[in-house]
């Protein structure tokens, strides 16, 4: 199940990332460039909003794979993360069975090894995302979101797929991938995930990007600001990500307040004005109102 | 090589990271892909493999730095007359002043190796950790003068009067920038004393305690900043298991509905019998912590964990005491700020009775005739504390009543087990009517606690 290299170095998946649009720095694209060539998942931590999930696709688009995301929540189960019996097309196929051995005396229950042959078979087989990874024989990336919501017993569901890339079905025997896909987990730091699944992973933690990087993103993501703007727009943003606030503003809602004050019309940004759109950065009402008492009040 | 990175990783584990064989191995496999090189390829390898949890990053980073840190200089500096001031400064000002971050980093590099060349005053075995070189050095190079330069040369660049947020821009990219130069003499200090000393020596003096290993009564500013970050995956997780509704247990009644609805799909034989869940009553969180002066960097540790908790968790009344009890849930109710709430705290809440001297069994008897009542089958009674009593009469009976009524009752004591029941500390003669006393000293602790509960 060996799979040729996609990447030739970090260089190359950087490059790559920032032609579909997502702007890597070293460390991400170093990981993703690993994770490659050891044919391991990468587990990606960090505050929400920052490109996790985005990376996942981003990588998806670049290498022209088809990206399958298994969203976790909190009592997701073996049924809907690996595979489920499609038991009424079972009964189905045991019903159909029964009329026919009626119309066709003879053939009687000596059949019924056929049929439970049959009917745990590939063709009763519901696959879900992980299954679904594992089976693909087109070059896949398998997205496992926000799995620090999943419950620790389930997290073990997941350690057969991602140290072995195989999934164990009692009725069927070992499905063992043809290939190795890329695996992302993403994760919100919600709470600390087991040891056993850190270890089988490359760990990556994107924290809100540097200013620089930053402004580049904007200026990719929204085209035609000035460049006084935009340095304005990440001042300001990061001035308030150092405020103790409930949600600090993520690389998204930066990129929302950019777009609004374009459509505004506003060559630059003067305490009032940022005031009056802090509510596109901010998304509570206590913080809103302690960010722009702050900014109202100028000086360190 | 592999010595070398032997050594690292024994370092690492020494610095308590967990690192185990196949990260090891995985290391070792993950380099082969990488060229040597490139330093920060090689830095960012061996962290993805290595380190599996964000709050171990900074350690890893100091290890990595004293452990593969360039040994020569870096050439081409403009020579100076290194005995000028005057002259170092203005040259600092120049390589911070530049707005590309590209051509910044060298001139601040070259100038970080300049300015300890000229202030730190490294000898050779001077037992000194790079902390006092650090401080000697940064003395001397007044930050703040150059802030203030560096923003009046860009009021004076400006075509207009430059407005208060501007101005605050400024100064927060310039402060950006002289952390930066702040980092690089630390990296420039470390790498002397590397060479002066070699890593190991130098590693072992500089080893500091991860976040979940930092005493609470000793947290500094910085290790508290550090706890709270990691405190609040845990919180959730301790309001959940506190609050936790016994739901995937099939205790409930049959659900008759139900389970002839799900009979169909087996030809109406009710093969599968589902139940109702149970739906047990919310429990109640109590808290009651000691905010007393002997165990100040606790409490605040505590507030902050109440905090915390209350904004996981509905239900969570919070009570202070020094010798005077009073209930503190409304200060966390109205406001999302903590130090907010903590002001309140100090300022309104009535916890000094007498002396201002922590008296647990007065404490504990004024909450029983104010609130006891309200206590129930339902409550979960968590008291945060010492117990040092100050030799004042113990009032135990009143943990015992707490205990007959409320679901649980726990004990968490910041104070190392070797000193508990030492002095005017009385932990055991109330402990004993606890589910559980426990030590909590540090991160550690409390996720064993919490561990503990389910």
């Amino acid at each position: 199940m060996s799979t040729p290299a996609r990447f030739a170095s970090g260089a190359e998946v950087r490059e790559g990332l920032a032609r579909v649009g997502y702007l890597a720095d070293d460390a991400i694209a170093g990981v993703v460039y690993l994770a490659d060539r050891l044919g391991k998942p990468v587990l990606v931590e960090g505050p929400a909003g920052v490109g996790k999930t985005q990376l996942a696709k981003s990588v998806a688009e670049m290498a022209g794979a088809r990206l399958i995301r298994l969203q976790c929540y909190e009592g997701l189960d073996e049924s809907k993360a690996l595979y489920e019996w499609n038991y009424k097309k079972q009964l189905l196929r045991i019903q159909a069975g029964r009329h026919g051995a009626e119309h066709a005396q003879g053939a009687g229950p000596a059949a019924w090894g056929d049929v439970e042959e049959d009917i745990f078979s590939e063709e009763f087989l519901l696959s879900r995302p992980l299954l679904e990874a594992i089976r693909a024989t087109d070059p896949v990336v398998l997205l496992v979101d926000e799995v620090d919501r999943v419950e620790v017993e389930t997290e073990a569901l997941l350690l057969e797929v991602l140290s072995d890339y195989q999934v164990s079905i009692p009725e069927l025997g070992t499905v063992v991938a043809t290939q190795v896909p890329l695996v992302f987990l993403t994760s919100n730091n919600s709470r600390e995930l087991s040891e056993a699944l850190k270890r089988r992973c490359l760990f990556l933690h994107v924290d809100y990007p540097e200013p620089e990087r930053e402004k580049e993103i904007v200026r990719t993501r929204v085209p035609g600001i000035s460049a006084h703007l935009t340095d304005q727009v990440v001042g300001i943003v990061r001035l308030i990500r150092q405020m103790d606030l409930k949600k600090l503003p993520s690389v998204s809602e930066t990129l929302d307040w950019a777009a609004t004050l374009m459509l505004l019309g506003a060559e630059s940004v003067d305490s009032d004005l940022a005031r009056e759109t802090l509510h596109v950065l901010l998304k509570y009402q206590s913080d809103i109102a302690k960010a722009s008492k702050s900014l109202a009040v100028g000086g360190a | 090589m592999l010595d070398v990175l032997a050594g690292f990783i024994g370092e690492l584990r020494a610095a308590g990271l967990p690192v185990s064989l196949t990260e090891d191995i995985d290391a070792m496999n993950a380099l082969r892909h990488v060229p040597l090189e490139d330093r920060e390829a090689f830095k960012h390898t061996l962290a993805a493999t290595l380190v599996k949890s964000h709050a171990h990053r900074r350690a890893f980073d100091t290890v990595f730095d004293i452990w593969f840190s360039p040994r020569s200089l870096p050439d081409g500096e403009p020579i100076i007359d290194p005995d000028d001031d005057l002259e170092l400064a203005e040259w600092l000002e120049r390589a911070l002043a530049p707005d590309d971050a590209a051509t910044r980093e060298g001139a601040v590099k070259a100038a970080a190796t300049r300015a300890v060349t000229r202030y730190a005053g490294m000898e050779d075995g001077r037992p000194v950790g790079g902390r006092y070189y650090l401080h000697r050095t940064l003395r001397q190079l007044d930050l703040d003068g150059i802030l203030q330069r560096l923003l009046a040369a860009r009021r004076q660049d400006a075509d207009h009067e430059l407005s208060d947020l501007e101005e605050r821009l400024l100064a927060d990219e310039f402060r950006a920038r002289l952390e930066q130069l702040r980092d690089q003499v630390e990296g420039e200090i470390r790498r002397r004393l590397v060479a002066l000393r070699g890593p190991e020596a130098l590693a072992r003096t500089t080893r500091a305690p991860l976040p979940e290993d930092v005493d609470f009564m000793h947290a500094s500013v910085e290790d508290l900043a550090a706890l709270r970050r990691a405190l609040h995956p845990l919180t959730r997780k301790l309001a959940a298991r506190l609050g936790r509704r016994r739901r995937h247990q099939h205790r409930g009644s049959l659900h008759f509905r139900q389970t002839v609805r799900h009979s169909l799909s087996y030809g109406g034989v009710p093969a599968e019998l589902k139940y109702r869940h149970p739906h047990p009553s919310k429990p109640e969180i109590l808290v009651i912590a000691d905010i007393s002066g002997s165990v100040a960097s606790f409490s605040r540790f505590t507030l902050e964990l109440v905090h915390a908790m209350s904004s996981h968790f509905s239900k969570v009344r919070s009570f202070v005491f020094v010798d005077g009890i009073d209930e503190v849930t409304r200060f966390f109710e109205d406001t999302d700020d903590l130090s907010e709430a903590l002001r309140r705290i100090n300022t309104e809440a009535d916890v000094v009775w007498a002396d201002g001297h922590s008296d647990y069994g007065r404490a504990l008897e004024a909450f029983w005739h104010r609130w006891g009542a309200e206590i129930s089958s339902k409550t979960t009674v968590l008291v945060l504390g010492d117990a040092r009593n100050n030799y004042h009469a113990a009032e135990a009976w009143v943990m015992a009543e707490i205990a007959k009524v409320a679901r649980h009752l726990y004990w968490l004591n910041p104070e190392p087990r070797s000193y508990w029941d030492t002095g005017d500390s009385i932990v055991d003669q109330y402990g004993v009517h606890c589910d559980g006393a426990f030590e909590c000293r540090n991160l550690k602790q409390l996720a064993r606690f919490v561990d503990h509960l389910s």
